[in-house]
């Protein structure tokens, strides 16, 4: 079937098998290999994406019914462009080991506070729980959470 | 994952003339059409072959029609296809009825309850390992008359109360235990295009011989919406969860409770269970242990043991009859203690 995708600002005709998930077409069809497959089964949050501003998981989401904006980790800055408050804080804070996960946290983590999730420790953790680290790089990653939170309000 | 051809419904109307196509299916989880809304359970059991539909009806259109929360004169309104996230920030839910908020935010994650509806989370199926792992042949839930593994098996996360011979697999989720502890009916758009009403501890089936007929819904049967029945105790309410983990997982055990009390006695109350059941759980016999008397921790235990009287445990399983009955104990004392704003 025919569909249009549009990522990080720029709009995809693509003719693809209705099974198509989203997170294959990101990264099998376009080339944006930022987003990771972690368990391929809804559990991980690796493959975290937003569409319209919200965070959900592009291996349950069907390429076809992708309506609306879709940003990847590939769409936070551009290439000469400084990072986005939240990378910067990954890296600030090293927030990661391994970094596998660290694509989905840091979509996840936007969103965590913009929802106004990010006022304590607690709930930064509670509402970064879908999101599994397993090198447990968890006290940075809500260190970087908490770093970033007061500038993502004035980020776009 | 199989082939599939995928359709869009615009209305509920055109839902229902996709979707109610004539099948011999003996559950509507076994025909070979389904109605696709969050996709949180469908595609993940698409993925490990235990649901092989071949056509999938996108009912995302039907967002304007039934997405809606309401706040009716005697109740509360929940729109099928509006979003678990959606209804854990409502402003009626969140003052209202804590009890569905609370089951709301503890459930799965951020990412999945900004994709699931409520719709299909009260229709998420057992976590059960053998019927998830198409490597196992006996699981009468997935394929009937082939055994049961998990009667010997690795239970311990499986059903004490409303168990058969044929299955103990427990009902995984946590809003449904706050709609059948409220007293919730579920909508329901048959194929003929008539609304009816059911109550909702009338939605989901006990397994008996027949595990793999999950609830009353008949093919092509769409879910629309819930009616919460308003009332005092809807205030003074909780939902309490124990789980291995203290974030994103399934219930071991929990509790719903809502309470209306004069002083320390009990006017109305209101109790579901939850992880301990192969459905969503009405703890009747633990209500009428204590109306009109005096809430106190002696009497709440007396209620918990009235609720897991008929309790079975196989195995690993048992451990949850006594966790059953604390976290009971503890979601009653805890709701009797809510401080409600005036």
């Amino acid at each position: 079937m025919n569909i249009t995708l549009n990522v990080n600002g720029h709009t995809h005709q693509l003719g693809v098998d209705p099974r198509l998930m989203l997170l294959d077409a990101l990264r099998e069809v376009l080339g944006l290999t930022g987003t990771k497959k972690g368990c391929d089964q809804g559990q991980c949050g690796a493959c975290t994406v937003l569409i319209d501003g919200q965070r959900v998981l592009s291996c349950f989401t069907l390429a076809a019914l992708a309506e609306g904006e879709i940003t990847t980790i590939e769409g936070l800055s551009g290439e000469d462009e400084p990072l986005h408050p939240m990378q910067a804080a990954f890296v600030e804070q090293d927030a990661y080991q391994c970094g596998y996960c660290t694509p989905g946290q840091i979509m996840s983590a936007i969103a965590c506070v913009r929802e106004g999730h990010a006022n304590s420790d607690g709930e930064i953790r509670e509402y970064m729980s879908g999101n599994l680290c397993r090198c447990a790089a968890y006290p940075k990653i809500v260190a970087a959470v908490k770093q970033a939170a007061p500038q993502i309000a004035e980020h776009r | 994952m199989r082939e599939f051809v995928l359709e869009r419904a615009a209305s509920s109307v055109e839902a229902i003339g996709l979707g109610g196509v004539p099948t011999s299916a003996d559950a509507h989880v076994r025909s070979s059409t389904q109605y696709l809304a969050g996709g949180t359970t469908l595609f993940d059991l698409m993925k490990l072959q235990v649901m092989t539909p071949d056509r999938l009806i996108d009912i995302s259109g039907l967002r304007d029609e039934h997405g809606r929360i309401v706040d009716l004169e005697d109740g509360l309104w929940l729109g099928a296809l509006v979003r678990m996230s959606q209804a854990e920030n409502d402003i009626s839910v969140r003052q209202d009825y804590p009890m569905i908020r609370d089951a709301l935010w503890q459930a799965a994650s951020p990412q999945l309850r900004n994709m699931a509806t409520l719709g299909g989370n009260v229709l998420q199926r057992t976590r059960c390992n053998y019927f998830r792992d198409t490597s196992y042949h006996a699981c009468n839930k997935r394929e009937p008359g082939t055994g049961c593994s998990a009667m010997e098996g690795c239970n311990r996360r499986l059903a004490v109360l409303g168990t058969s011979d044929a299955c103990i697999a427990n009902y995984p989720g946590d809003l449904a235990v706050a709609l059948v502890a409220l007293g919730a009916e579920v909508q329901l758009l048959s194929v003929d295009g008539r609304d009816r009403m059911l109550p909702f501890e009338d939605l989901h089936r006990l397994p008996g011989d027949t595990p793999h007929i999950e609830t009353n819904l008949t093919p092509g049967d769409l879910i629309t919406g819930f009616k919460v029945p308003g009332g005092a105790w809807t205030r003074r309410s909780r939902y309490v969860k124990v789980r291995d983990r203290a974030s994103y997982d399934f219930a071991l055990t929990s509790a719903a409770v809502a309470l209306d009390l004069d002083g320390d006695t009990v006017r109305a109350v209101r109790i579901g269970l939850g992880g301990l059941a192969t459905k969503p759980w009405r703890a009747h016999e633990a209500e009428a242990a204590l109306l009109g008397r005096r809430l106190d921790e002696a009497t709440a235990r007396e209620a918990a043991e009235a609720a897991l009287l008929g309790a079975v445990g196989h195995g690993e399983v048992a451990f949850k009859i006594e966790l059953g009955r604390r976290t009971l104990v503890r979601a009653l004392l805890e709701t009797q203690a809510m401080e409600l704003p005036a």
